[in-house]
């Protein structure tokens, strides 16, 4: 048990938020006629740098609107794509929904917890890849589907989805998916989730 | 016979670089917003009424009807596109906003136009992050172009288009949660009413439109209401995507008139069943159609009257099929577990019977079920259908009536058995 107030063993303290970051937040505040508006971006701003909605980034962010930490942190709470947990440089997401599960998503399940040596909601020690189960991402013409960092690769077989992470892993340049773009790590993917700019829409695969 | 698809909606979808403007205006693409200025916005959304465009969301409330519960003359008005698509088995959204962006986008400022509004939100759903991508890019390139911003086509009309992404949650796709969430707050449903028609999105008047309703906006003001009326039925005008999946050869989104039998897309426009099996069961409407259909309803027309006479809904039209191999059980206890870990909590039939029920759910397929677990199924989910504040509540009844009604000799074999019978 850690002491009231300090650090809990699982939720490490973060460094403050950069500068440049609270003036990217400040200018997502604009865009909205109510700046709560941006919450979620902001919290996506957060889990860019600290890798996860971390305490310190709750509170800076019930600062910048003018809310009390709980009410950030109920909205922190509330989504799935925002994490309390630090998340590796790659989420991996594999849907277990019906058509993917017809498709096999059991098999591939079972290849990629064997290979990473973690289940669902885990991350590799190395803090290269978090490993989860996702409700229908709606790619069911390719099914089975797993995501990388929102990016969705259809019909995969467990030795490809192995040989996948693995390339991941490695740092070694991955196949882009038929419809998307080369997956792009945790940082950079959350900076476009606030809503700062994506990368080019036709990189990668990307077919009409 | 080979059937063929009615492409209005997915026309542009095999032209090479469909997603950009350039490939949009070259199609005609941006001609129905020109026309849609030069019309007084009345007679837009009249001729929307007078087409009987339905929402495509699932609910099938009629959008013209929608857009004239609006005040136009005391702004600030909003429209919001709900594309935070995620109902199990649905993947049209997303292939309409990934092919076909500068469609909905000029829905979108026709809509605003008849509404009187100055600006409007597409709600992306989070994950789809290619989609968004390209939604976000099209809005530029508009913007470059003229159709978005100031004085749209010299009409005076100003117009701007604000790209939001969800953060992970079904329930955001309710129209209401999805109000809450675009305010920065936790999505759970309103209490309506006040209706988003009078009090939406910042207490103002707000339309809320699924993306492919809006997508179908341009074409009946292009080509006239009587001319989208050829298609489908008297109750459902029109053409509606089917998203097929599951145990077919070919599955993917095909647009057909409504009114198209669930066989025509089955077997023919997907291509029947993988490996020479036979169809055990298909959903009409994704996870969210009361109940599943079984094979003696394969020839059921595919529109809201139709599938309702049937028994079930219409939906999202998201058809998730089902060989003779695969266990309905399975795929039942799936969908609970869904809605248990979808529930907002804000409604404790909703948040506390999903939670039971996915338990009992569960245990009946792992073949630990007792006789008496179908009675319980029906107790705890006629406990939650209609007595939650939005259609969630409603819709995790469907497993469990799929199961305990439409499927319970498959259930009872689970318990006799004491296991599941089932490879897949």
């Amino acid at each position: 048990m850690s002491a009231p107030g300090g650090p809990s063993p699982r939720r490490p303290a973060f460094a403050p938020l950069a500068e440049e970051t609270r003036a990217a937040m400040r200018r997502l505040m604009a865009r909205y006629p109510n700046p709560r508006s941006a919450l979620m971006s902001m919290l996506y701003l957060v889990q860019a740098e600290h890798g996860c909605v971390s305490e310190a980034g709750i509170e800076e962010v019930a600062g910048m609107l003018d809310l009390t930490k709980a009410e950030v942190a109920s909205v922190a709470t509330f989504y799935t794509m925002l994490k309390r947990e630090p998340l590796g440089r790659y989420l991996v997401s594999v849907c277990t929904q019906p058509p993917c599960a017809l498709a096999g998503a059991g098999s591939l399940r079972r290849a990629l917890e064997e290979e990473l040596g973690v289940g669902f909601g885990q991350t590799t020690p190395d803090g290269a890849i978090t490993l989860e189960e996702v409700e229908c991402v709606c790619v069911c013409d390719g099914a089975p589907a797993v995501q990388v960092n929102y990016e969705s690769y259809e019909h995969l077989t467990p030795e490809a989805a192995v040989e996948l992470v693995r390339k991941l892993r490695s740092g070694g340049a991955v196949p882009p998916p038929v419809h998307g773009s080369v997956p792009v790590p945790r940082e950079a993917i959350h900076r476009e989730l606030a809503g700062l700019g994506g990368h080019d829409p036709d990189r990668g695969g990307g077919e009409s | 016979m080979k059937a063929a698809q009615t492409r209005v909606l997915t026309a542009r979808w095999g032209d090479r670089g469909s997603h950009t403007i350039a490939a949009s205006l070259a199609s005609g693409g941006y001609e129905a917003l020109r026309k849609a200025l030069a019309t007084p916005p009345a007679a837009v959304t009249e001729m929307v009424k007078v087409a009987g465009l339905r929402g495509r969301g699932g609910a099938g409330f009629p959008t013209g009807v929608k857009w004239g519960f609006i005040k136009r003359d005391e702004p600030p008005t909003y429209l919001v596109c709900n594309a935070d698509e995620g109902e199990p088995g649905t993947f049209k959204d997303r292939e309409l906003m990934e092919r076909d962006p500068h469609q909905l986008i000029e829905g979108m400022v026709i809509a605003s136009w008849a509404i009187g509004a100055a600006e409007s939100y597409v709600y992306c759903r989070g994950e789809f992050a290619f989609a968004a991508r390209r939604v976000e890019r099209a809005i530029s390139e508009a913007y470059e172009r003229g159709t978005l911003g100031r004085n749209i086509f010299g009409s005076g009309f100003d117009h701007d288009v604000i790209l939001h992404r969800g953060a992970g949650a079904y329930i955001c796709g309710e129209e209401t949660a999805l109000l809450e969430s675009l305010e920065g707050r936790r999505g759970q449903p309103r209490v309506r009413p006040p209706f988003p028609a009078q009090e939406g999105l910042y207490a103002r008047p707000t339309v809320i439109n699924n993306v492919e309703t809006i997508s179908c906006v341009p074409h009946i003001v292009a080509n006239g209401p009587e001319w989208f009326r050829k298609f489908g039925t008297e109750k459902s005008p029109g053409t509606k995507i089917f998203s097929v999946s599951g145990d077919v050869e070919r599955p993917g989104n095909y647009e057909v008139p409504f009114g198209t039998p669930a066989r025509v897309l089955i077997e023919e426009l997907a291509g029947g069943i993988t490996g020479g099996r036979k169809l055990k069961a298909y959903t009409p409407g994704g996870a969210s159609s009361t109940p599943v259909f079984g094979a003696s309803k394969l020839d059921v027309n595919m529109d809201w009257e139709s599938v309702q006479a049937a028994g079930s809904l219409l939906g999202t039209g998201a058809m998730m099929v089902f060989a003779d191999d695969a266990c309905v059980v399975r795929a039942m206890e799936r969908f609970m577990r869904f809605y248990a870990r979808e529930s907002c909590g804000k409604c404790t039939p909703c948040r506390e019977g999903t939670y039971w029920l996915a338990q009992i759910m569960r245990r009946l397929e792992a073949g630990q079920g007792r006789d008496e677990d179908l009675d319980l199924m029906m107790d705890v989910q006629a406990n939650i259908g209609g007595r939650s504040f939005c259609a969630l509540g409603d819709f995790a009844t469907a497993p469990v009536i799929s199961v305990a009604k439409e499927f319970v000799d498959e259930a009872r074999l689970h318990i006799r058995n004491k296991g599941c019978p089932f490879e897949r």
